[in-house]
């Protein structure tokens, strides 16, 4: 059984008068427990709308997703028991500190805060965030910080399926790193399944098992980082996953700008 | 790990419950420099209705009871900044998680919707207690209020039975900002305009036209306000005051489930629509 799976997924949305954007056009994959299953794409080809589909965020026009078994329109309920997300924007209370922020949260999840607070502080210090910010307010983190914030606080009652939505966007060299490693962590230590949506090339080589790659809301490809690579060798010469990003989407960077 | 850490169903909706209570204080702690200016503009505009009171006397003369009318505008005043802080508190739910940008995490946590809303609901009626009873501390610094021949028992039970219809009404109002992100807060802000209007808060709803005191009818504050009067100037106890009492209750009732179903209508919605999304 696949810990996550799509099936024909149709999403449109309508923008201004009349106008009408497919976001994604019968989209179907599924992801093995414990892998780390990467979605590649291009501005506006419908990672994000896959991942919030299957955060139960939006509902979709046409086929179907499942989260472990749970359909995620009819047993919506279910599968958020069994997520959890971290996007680009790290979605806190600026006021709040990290603590109070990972506390609100595990209560979301029934949690009561007292059983977690040590926990949270670990996972804090743990990806660089010292005691004596942990109390301050988010808005005085940085940039990075924060997204290591958004990170502890989905791994704080770890999830059998993780969501992440281009999680290391903005951050530095280092804490990209740290956030990757606790990633990978996270698949050993509780065989959590993810899937991972990036920009970053060399993150899905490194990270994913398998990657699928979106364009224009279709799937175009999908395998292991090696066998899309052999798949647009040409001449025997080694080639990356951007050459085959762009091979198999047809953009150039220009086009990415 | 993960199993260590939960609860059974009930007691997780009571954690989350206490999750949404425990974020707004801690909320409401931090952002004590718009509380304060919140508070005075609150108490300045209490003290500015009921002078009004001691004006008209002034004005018009001997024959015009002063103190009467301005404890008269004080209860008003003071009525109508509970209600409608409980009414923003819910109805700007939607509104405020999405300035914060935090709806969507809100909104993918496995609590149900009912517990966010009465997560939401008692956080409004204790800031609303709390931030009432301040500033009827401070107005008696101004102003003789005699409470020696009011029935408090039973202006607390109009208190809380007119929370709770007002609690519904915030729910449905809140319905706006989910739909409309962007003219949501501005909609809602109408509502309680035109609930001010006609609820009798400053003056006796019999002066107003015949189509208002039609939508005087209608409004929740309309009783709650004209009970909060008899029990504290007159001094109407229960006896007076229990029909009316149960008839905004089983109301309030009604309109706490009608809204709990508009809006989970309201979220499916904006969900087949992508309107959750932060930017709107």
């Amino acid at each position: 059984m696949y810990a996550l799976s799509c099936d024909s997924l149709e999403k449109s949305f309508r923008k201004g008068k009349g106008k009408k954007v497919r976001a994604l056009r019968g989209v179907g994959f599924g992801v093995y427990p414990g892998e780390v299953y990467g979605v590649l794409g291009p501005n506006g080809s419908g990672k994000s709308t896959l991942v919030r589909i299957l955060a139960t965020l939006l509902i979709p026009d046409g086929g179907r997703a499942q989260v472990l078994g749970h359909d995620v329109v009819r047993e919506a309920r279910k599968v958020r028991e069994l997520i959890h997300r971290v996007s680009t924007e790290a979605a806190f209370f600026k006021k709040l500190s990290p603590l109070e922020n990972l506390l609100y949260g595990a209560r979301l999840y029934g949690v009561p805060g007292r059983r977690v607070i040590r926990r949270a502080r670990g996972l804090l210090a743990e990806l660089g965030i010292p005691p004596g910010r942990q109390n301050r307010p988010m808005e005085q983190l940085s940039r990075g910080q924060q997204q290591k914030v958004a990170v502890a606080r989905a791994l704080l009652i770890p999830p059998p399926v993780l969501l992440l939505d281009e999680p290391t966007t903005g951050l530095d060299p280092r804490s990209k790193l740290e956030v990757q490693r606790l990633v990978l962590g996270l698949r050993e230590k509780e065989g959590t399944t993810v899937l991972l949506t990036t920009h970053d090339m060399e993150e899905a080589d490194r990270l994913c098992d398998r990657v699928a790659i979106l364009d224009g809301g279709r799937l175009v490809a999908e395998g292991t980082p090696l066998e899309l690579k052999e798949r647009v060798r040409t001449n025997g010469k080694p080639v990356s996953m951007e050459d085959v990003f762009f091979a198999l989407t047809g953009k150039e960077w220009d086009d990415e700008g | 790990m993960r199993a260590e850490l939960f609860t059974r169903p009930i007691r997780r909706e009571l954690v989350a419950t206490w999750g949404f209570v425990a974020r707004n204080l801690h909320l409401t702690k931090r952002y004590w420099g718009w509380e304060l200016v919140w508070f005075v503009y609150s108490l300045t505009s209490s003290l500015a209705v009921a002078y009004i009171g001691l004006g008209t006397q002034a004005l018009a003369g001997p024959e015009v009871d002063g103190r009467a009318l301005t404890l008269y505008l004080l209860v008003g005043t003071l009525v109508w900044a509970y209600l409608s802080q409980i009414f923003y508190v819910i109805s700007e739910m939607v509104a405020w998680e999405r300035w914060e940008g935090t709806i969507e995490y809100t909104f993918m946590a496995p609590s149900s919707r009912l517990t966010h809303l009465v997560g939401t609901s008692v956080f409004a009626v204790i800031y609303g207690i709390a931030r009432t009873l301040l500033i009827l501390a401070a107005a008696a610094a101004f102003f003789d209020i005699p409470l020696s021949g009011a029935d408090l028992p039973a202006a607390g039970l109009w208190l809380l039975v007119g929370s709770v219809s007002f609690v519904g009404f915030g729910i449905l109002a809140g319905v706006m900002p989910l739909l409309f992100p962007e003219r949501g807060v501005q909609m809602t802000n109408v509502l309680a305009a035109l609930l001010l209007l006609v609820s009798g808060v400053y003056y006796p709803v019999e002066v107003l036209p015949a189509w208002m005191q039609a939508l005087a009818k209608a409004s929740p504050a309309t009783y709650v306000i004209q009970g909060m009067r008899e029990a504290i100037l007159s001094g109407q106890g229960l006896e007076y005051a229990a029909r009316p009492l149960a008839l905004l209750a089983l109301g309030g009732g009604g309109m706490i489930l009608l809204g709990a179903w508009v809006f989970s209508r309201a979220e499916r919605y904006a969900k087949r629509t992508g309107r959750l999304k932060r930017s709107g």
